[in-house]
């Protein structure tokens, strides 16, 4: 188990992704799990090792292990995904785990709508097979899966909302919201969590709705799962 | 006195109207000839039999990227990529380091091209200091250089400011000069990586509205028809740029425009495997703008399909795909690109095609000497090629410094077989020459 970041290694010094991957390689490894800022680092570097490569998140395209765990943790809540109801609420336009929760759920039957203000949502989203909501008080009642995303600081700074208040005002899960929620239903967040912005203290805390450790824990298993599937379990053939 | 008889081929010369078998007679340089059985004594007889003769084809917009940046092209390797393409005249984009906005550079470049030989070169000249977009460069002082500079772009990059490109369009009238811009409003691209759609938000990568070049395409259009200067458009990629345009001139705006190849055979479905081989400016775009380019083409709404030969280094493509800069190789697969996609998919007839890469470029800046007509007295810049003959396109084989070619794999029709530049073989049988 090698472990490096950018900082501090070479990629720091100016190491090109590919030159990352011919030393991974030389050291013999067996799985790269490589979490990276750019869309599709990932796919590239698969081209160039034969090691197993995880996507750990790239840029603001997947995170399918974040997806996965989510997956689990639902499962272990409820009997199956047939005409589950999630809603996925925040920056689905930057969110990568949205993205990777909208294919697997849409994959398994899942119902999911999507609740963000227009600017943060990507082009086209007609085409991904869910519902869209820009009213998320509309939506709430009806969901047995609601799911925060993290909302950062900078897109406010970019103009896709005019303030951090406005944003909680509208699109932030509070006591109050949380009070309008069918009473068997969840609250996740794939962290790290903006308190106050779009989730309150009281309902990321709250014992009964908030499965937010349990995706934490789940995290763990799911990943060792994958880990032991990819290098130590039957032959994989794709 | 050098004779050479281009025997029994099909002249396309788009300039004259002709279009069937006729022989070329060359002499000393120049065309002496035309018409069918020439009398080949004490001339070289070569067989043209089944193959297309055509004007040299002529490349508005390349890059070459000398100075500055030769590990990736050279006005050298350059060159000799743009003849195996049939070309005999590339206009390269003042985009290098240092930038062309001065008459020193421009006859740098062109003196460069002469000396190498194997195409003429015509640079184009920036439009502002450094291309920066704040101020003029000295237009005048490169129209009058050797280099005789009668196109300007800061190609790269749109000229932002209205004002300043409604000064650059009046000022150049002065030299009978064309201002190519292109057309991006930043505002709506910034960090953008790709066409913005159903492709990138899947991908997770920034989009590249339409609309960002299609009102910037409106607001030049609405200049040009202002200043009553030269527009030329570059690269025009989108269906909506394709009709502005097309009513542009429809009411007689002074406009001209070209298209490259990739954004009539590629779409934006290529970025799929994330290899910044498929990443260009403007992006590849839809389907349904593809379609709207090969038919702005088939009207003459489009003049011009020029390539935007765009070398990168190795090492600069190799990386993410955010990381690389835009841009891909052209200058070696455009005439096939064209012969497969336009001719064989029924868009444009041979003759028509062959006047959109050679008379219609030709129409859009001065190239003297270029683009035909293919008549006694002009200089013999001619191209060759077998219409019907298959080839695999071989990133490793290409004479570019560069290997981004997108096309990597693909099979086209349409091979060139011998290029002349005054009635000199730069390309024979396939070859360069030199």
């Amino acid at each position: 188990m090698i472990n490096f970041s950018a900082k501090g290694s070479s990629v720091s010094k100016g190491e090109s992704l590919k030159d990352t991957a011919i030393t991974l390689e030389a050291m013999g490894v067996d799985a790269i799990v490589i979490r990276h800022g750019a869309s599709g680092a990932p796919w590239r570097l698969a081209e160039w090792v034969e090691a197993v490569v995880v996507n750990a998140g790239d840029g603001t395209h997947e995170h399918p292990t974040q997806a996965l765990l989510d997956l689990y943790t639902m499962r272990q809540r409820f009997p199956g995904f047939d005409g589950l109801k999630v809603a996925i609420v925040g920056d689905v336009l930057h969110s990568r785990v949205a993205r990777s929760n909208v294919l697997a759920l849409t994959t398994m039957g899942a119902e999911v709508t999507l609740v963000a203000p227009p600017t943060l949502l990507p082009a086209r989203v007609e085409t991904w097979g869910t519902a869209v909501s820009y009213d998320l008080d509309a939506v709430l009642p009806k969901q047995d899966v609601v799911m925060m995303l993290r909302v950062q600081l900078e897109r406010q700074r970019a103009g896709f909302f005019p303030s951090l208040r406005e944003y909680a005002r509208l699109y932030g899960l509070d006591a109050r919201r949380l009070d309008a929620m069918a009473d068997h239903a969840i609250v996740m967040h794939p962290g790290p969590m903006n308190r106050g912005v779009e989730i309150a203290a009281e309902v990321a805390d709250s014992l009964e709705r908030s499965v937010i450790a349990d995706q934490v824990a789940n995290g763990i298993s799911v990943r060792m799962a994958l880990l032991y599937l990819l290098l130590g379990g039957p032959e994989v053939t794709a | 006195m050098t004779k050479l008889l281009l025997h029994g081929g099909r002249l396309v010369d788009p300039a004259s109207g002709h279009d069937g078998t006729a022989d070329v007679l060359v002499a000393d340089g120049r065309v002496a000839e035309v018409g069918p059985g020439l009398d080949g004594t004490g001339a070289e007889v070569v067989d043209c039999g089944g193959l297309v003769v055509c004007p040299g084809l002529v490349d508005l917009h390349v890059h070459l990227r000398e100075p500055g940046r030769e590990d990736a092209e050279t006005i050298e390797t350059g060159s000799r990529a743009a003849a195996l393409g049939g070309y005999t005249a590339v206009c390269p984009m003042p985009n290098t380091d240092p930038v062309a906005d001065n008459a020193g550079v421009v006859e740098m470049v062109a003196a460069r091209g002469r000396e190498v030989g194997l195409v003429d070169v015509f640079p184009v000249g920036a439009v502002t200091l450094g291309q920066r977009g704040s101020e003029l460069a000295e237009l005048g002082a490169m129209a009058r250089s050797a280099a005789r500079v009668d196109c300007f772009s800061d190609d790269g990059r749109p000229i932002r400011e209205a004002r300043l490109l409604r000064l650059a369009l009046e000022y150049a009238r002065a030299f009978d000069a064309v201002i190519a811009d292109h057309a991006e409003d930043a505002s709506l691209t910034d960090g953008a990586q790709m066409h913005e759609g159903e492709v990138s938000a899947m991908l997770g990568l920034a989009g590249w509205p339409a609309a960002a070049e299609e009102m910037v395409v409106a607001r030049d259009l609405l200049l040009a028809e202002l200043t009553g200067g030269r527009l030329h458009l570059c690269h025009v990629s989108t269906a909506g740029a394709v009709e502005l345009v097309r009513a542009a001139r429809a009411r007689g705006v002074r406009v001209t425009a070209e298209a490259a190849p990739h954004h009539f055979s590629l779409t934006d479905e290529a970025a799929r495997s994330y290899d910044p081989v498929f990443k260009v400016n403007p992006p590849l775009r839809e389907k349904a703008d593809v379609e709207a380019v090969r038919q702005g083409l088939a009207d003459g709404t489009l003049d011009a399909i020029a390539t935007d030969h765009a070398p990168h280094a190795r090492e600069d493509k190799e990386v993410e795909w955010a990381t690389a800069p835009p841009g891909m190789l052209g200058l070696e697969t455009a005439l096939a690109v064209t012969v497969t996609d336009l001719v064989e998919g029924g868009y444009l007839d041979l003759a028509t095609a062959v006047e959109r890469i050679t008379a219609g470029p030709a129409r859009c800046r001065r190239v003297p000497g270029h683009g035909g007509p293919v008549a006694p007295g002009a200089p013999a810049n001619l191209a060759v090629f077998d219409p019907a003959a298959t080839w695999t396109v071989d990133r490793a084989g290409l004479a570019s410094r560069a290997r981004n070619t997108p096309f990597h794999g693909r099979e086209l029709r349409g091979r060139v077989v011998h290029t002349l530049l005054r009635g000199d073989f730069t390309v024979r049988d396939g070859r360069a020459t030199r």
